[in-house]
């Protein structure tokens, strides 16, 4: 089936492959966390039920999608070994030990504090409760922080020295922590985190709006994520424009592939809207441009020159069409996500936010765009770095683990086969989860509440049962 | 002089990791394995939830396991890796099908059936696989030049699959005696009576895989057949059979704790003979444990941070296990 393709390709495929269904769950479990324990927060604070409700409505979605994102985490964690054998020897003395931070201050404190969170609010109090929801979510930022951190030194290496053997030998800890790209990725990254989770809850909050406007969690979560996404918006924009400037600095060549600009612009380069990159001719077919732009917002100066990909050696440049269009596509999303903000912001100023059908509408169709953005995103990202593995030292084809391209074929479509079928069941578990009826905490039996049965009251267990009999399909 | 110190301290600490995620999610992985010997639906509801608050910290240790090599062993992690390519990327499917089971099998009552069996048949695969891995492992690999330059096929043998075999027999007995630990009434003595055969064979499996193991390689040998390493290494031996009888004795006198604790130890001293089968290498014979080890900035950086984090991690760990003490009770049901 993958005959004729050498196993550096399909080991790139299969890299590219798990790390995109991984970084879905994250992005979506590093927000959900946080606002459960917002959630939580301004339960035991105000006592207003809706929060208890929406804690309980969130936590079973958290749930599933935490366990999706562990189990697609630990097959990262031995990835670098399988696939990148060569990377993991050279590059390893640098980035193990991040890594190694990330499981000893992350992945233990989430998964400890997990079980607690999940099933001991009548085990351990109220507060220890808070604590341990408190724990996950943080957790997941440090976790974020880490893994970051590695893959900006992979971007903008620091702080180290090489040996005979080739290997990266660490000379600075905390030049190699906060490497040049770092600050930029992790600001960028988890707030794309906390939009991606906004768009998700606004989404399912207007699915029930749409059924009832008089849904009283419905309101407040439809309110509680048009906040966040008209705050938090701006700011993202804000720093993905810092990222790019940061960018352009120390890796010019993945900016020249995002801007399309194959040739040097020596007084003022154009943005290219849309077109299709060429990179046999070297050239954007079809371009539309606006005149200085690009070195308006890279350089902010309208007649700044801005060097093309023609600075480059051919050798050295990255896949330009692909980082050409994600990028448009992350751009493109975030623009329409800073419209439904400010949309949702004009009902509200009006008095009508629960009265707008068509705004609900509008975030239910954005609800899936986060996870496109973080994807689109990290792939200007990845692509963009190529042809290295740590940029300008360490080559993609110079980083492969010595194993025969049928063993990488099979385990790739293994993969593709597992993650499909698994993935695809809990994404609509998730999704059905998302469609049931929102009910109140006194409402008690619940009718699916399978491990995750949080409920402040406590009904019976018995009782519960026999009502999942009945209540599931 | 002090860098080679510093490679033995680390090479006890993955060690440990290895040994804690070996124990701990060796008993939540036989919990899976024996999921298809009961038929009613209310035992497998408590046989699951008796690890699902805890199944997420145990296999962060395997998680540790590699990240921890990749930090400190990169070079073992590079050359290991590869190596063992099939069993590994078996073993991680397989734990994503018995990951997801835990929250899967709750959604959905028509497919209840379908994450019962992912649950089992992933946690089968995956004890085979680490089994497998393991005897790959001892039997040797071969590295040239920084690299492991065997083929792809080279894990399959008759003593990987023994050892694959032993590794996930014991499973089941760590799973049949936590369960006996944890539930109560008729799925504890069924737990109980499973726990007999599945001891019994661990032990069979131990001893063949014990004597194989100084056949395969001389050096192996002398540590276990030549005096005076011989002397120390019988302790070990001695041990295994107050362990079995404690485990049997227990199970016959319907304890609670005592099976458990005494199948714990049988894996701690199996590990322990491993080892010194091993010492002072890291890949048997190829790779020393000093020749492996990343540069001392890498040691020293990571060890600070292990030696404060590893006790807090244990303390909430144990702090977590202790939240969720004692026999579940069906009627309950936390979950
Ligand atoms: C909700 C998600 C989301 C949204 C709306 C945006 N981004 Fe983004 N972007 C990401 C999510 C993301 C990401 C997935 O988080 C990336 C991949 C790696 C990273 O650090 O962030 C990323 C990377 C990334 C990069 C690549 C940096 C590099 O690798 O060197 C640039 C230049 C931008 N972004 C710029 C922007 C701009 C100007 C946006 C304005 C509309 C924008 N992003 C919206
Ligand atoms: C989670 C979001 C991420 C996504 C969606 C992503 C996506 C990708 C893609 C599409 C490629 C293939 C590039 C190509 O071969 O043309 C790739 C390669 C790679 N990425 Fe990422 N990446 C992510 C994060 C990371 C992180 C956090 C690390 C490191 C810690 C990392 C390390 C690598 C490595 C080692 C490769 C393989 C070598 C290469 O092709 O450059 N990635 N990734
Ligand atoms: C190659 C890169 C990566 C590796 C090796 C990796 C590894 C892992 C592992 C092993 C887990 C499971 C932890 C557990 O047992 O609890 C995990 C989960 C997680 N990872 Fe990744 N990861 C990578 C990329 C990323 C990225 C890019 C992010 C975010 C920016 C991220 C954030 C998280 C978070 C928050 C979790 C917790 C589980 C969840 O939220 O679903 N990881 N990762």
């Amino acid at each position: 089936m993958l005959d004729g393709y050498s196993a550096e390709i399909l080991a790139r495929v299969q890299f590219a492959f798990t790390i995109s269904f991984h970084i879905i769950f994250p992005a979506f479990s590093i927000g959900l966390a946080s606002f459960l324990a917002v959630l939580n927060a301004r339960w035991l604070w105000t006592r207003d039920e809706t929060f208890l409700i929406l804690f309980n409505y969130w936590v079973k979605i958290f749930a599933i999608a935490f366990g999706m994102g562990v189990v697609s985490g630990i097959v990262m964690s031995y990835q670098f070994g399988t696939n990148w054998a060569v990377f993991s020897d050279k590059a390893g003395p640098v980035i193990g030990p991040l890594m190694a931070y990330e499981v000893l201050t992350a992945f233990f404190l989430e998964a400890g504090f997990l079980g607690i969170m999940l099933f001991g609010r009548e085990r351990v109090g109220e507060t220890l409760h808070m604590l341990a929801t408190g724990m996950v979510a943080f957790g997941t930022l440090i976790s974020a922080t880490w893994i970051l951190s590695v893959n900006s030194w992979m971007q903008t290496p620091a702080g180290f020295s090489m040996n005979e053997l080739g290997q990266f030998i660490p000379e600075d800890w905390w030049q190699i922590v906060f490497n040049p790209s770092f600050p930029y990725r992790l600001t960028h990254m988890v707030l794309a985190a906390f939009l991606t989770t906004a768009l998700v809850v606004g989404a399912v909050g207007a699915l029930h709006l749409l059924r009832d406007r008089k849904d009283a969690p419905a309101r407040r979560m439809f309110s509680m994520a048009m906040w966040m996404l008209v705050l938090v918006t701006p700011l993202q924009i804000a720093a993905g424009d810092f990222h790019g400037i940061n960018t352009l600095e120390h890796q010019p060549a993945k900016v020249m592939a995002m801007e399309g600009h194959f040739d040097s612009h020596p007084d003022g380069a154009p943005l290219i809207l849309f077109g299709l990159p060429n990179q046999a001719e070297k050239r954007v077919d079809y371009a539309v441009e606006i005149p200085k732009l690009s070195s308006l917002i890279l350089k902010h100066d309208l007649n700044a020159p801005l060097a093309g990909l023609d600075t480059i050696p051919d050798e050295d440049e990255p896949p330009v069409a692909i980082v050409f269009f994600s990028f448009r596509v992350m751009v493109g999303l975030g623009l329409l996500m800073l419209g439904l903000g400010v949309w949702g912001l004009i009902a509200r100023a009006r008095g009508r936010l629960f009265d707008a059908p068509m705004l609900w509408r509008a975030s239910m169709v954005m609800g899936p765009m986060g996870f496109v953005a973080v994807l689109a995103g990290w792939i200007t990202t990845e692509v963009g770095r190529q042809p290295f593995t740590v940029y300008g030292l360490l080559r993609t084809s110079d980083s492969l683990s010595p194993v025969a391209a049928p063993a990488v074929a099979a385990s790739l479509i293994a993969f593709i086969i597992v993650y499909f079928f698994v993935f695809g069941a809990g994404t609509y578990y998730i999704l059905r989860l998302m469609n049931k009826p929102i009910k109140p905490v006194s409402d008690a039996p619940m009718t699916d509440e399978g491990p995750t049965r949080t409920a402040g009251t406590t009904p019976a267990a018995q009782v519960q049962e026999k009502h999942e009999d009945k209540g599931m399909t | 002089m002090l860098g080679l110190e510093l490679s033995f301290i680390w090479a006890g600490i993955i060690a440990f990791a290895v040994l804690v995620y070996v124990i701990l999610d060796g008993f939540d992985l036989g919990v899976g394995l024996l999921f298809p010997l009961t038929k009613d639906e209310k035992e497998r509801n408590v046989m699951m939830n008796s690890v699902a608050p805890i199944w997420d910290g145990n296999e962060t240790w395997l998680v540790l396991g590699g990240g921890g090599l990749f930090a400190v062993f990169p070079l073992a992690y590079a050359v290991v890796m590869p190596a063992l390519y099939m069993p590994i990327i078996l073993m991680l499917l397989g734990l994503v099908f018995r990951g997801v089971a835990f929250e899967y099998r709750w959604r959905t009552k028509r497919w209840k059936g379908t994450w019962d069996i992912a649950f089992f048949g992933g946690s089968l695969l995956a004890s085979l696989c680490q089994g497998i891995a393991l005897g790959a492992l001892v039997q040797g690999i071969e590295v040239e030049n920084r690299a492991y330059s065997g083929g792809w096929w080279d894990w399959l043998t008759p003593f990987s699959l023994l050892t694959g075999l032993a590794v996930t027999v014991g499973y089941a007995m760590l799973g049949a005696t936590w369960l006996n630990m944890k539930l109560e009434g008729r799925i504890q003595a069924h737990m109980r009576r499973l726990a007999w055969p599945f001891g019994m064979a661990t032990v069979g499996f131990m001893a063949a895989v014990s004597l194989w193991t100084p056949f395969l390689d001389s050096v192996y040998f002398e540590r276990w057949f030549v005096f005076p390493a011989m002397a120390f290494s019988f302790v070990v031996p001695v041990l295994v059979a107050l362990c079995v009888l404690g485990l049997f004795r227990g199970l016959q006198q319907h304890r609670d704790v005592q099976p458990f604790l005494c199948a714990l130890s049988l894996f701690v001293l199996g590990f322990i003979g491993i080892g010194i089968s091993f010492y002072p290498y890291i890949v048997p014979h190829e790779l020393k444990i000093v020749d492996a080890a990343a540069p001392d900035s890498s040691l020293w950086f990571t060890l600070v941070g292990t030696m404060v984090l590893i006790p807090m991690i244990l303390t909430y760990t144990a702090y977590a296990y202790w939240v969720f003490r004692g026999k579940i009770d069906p009627e309950e049901g936390y979950h």
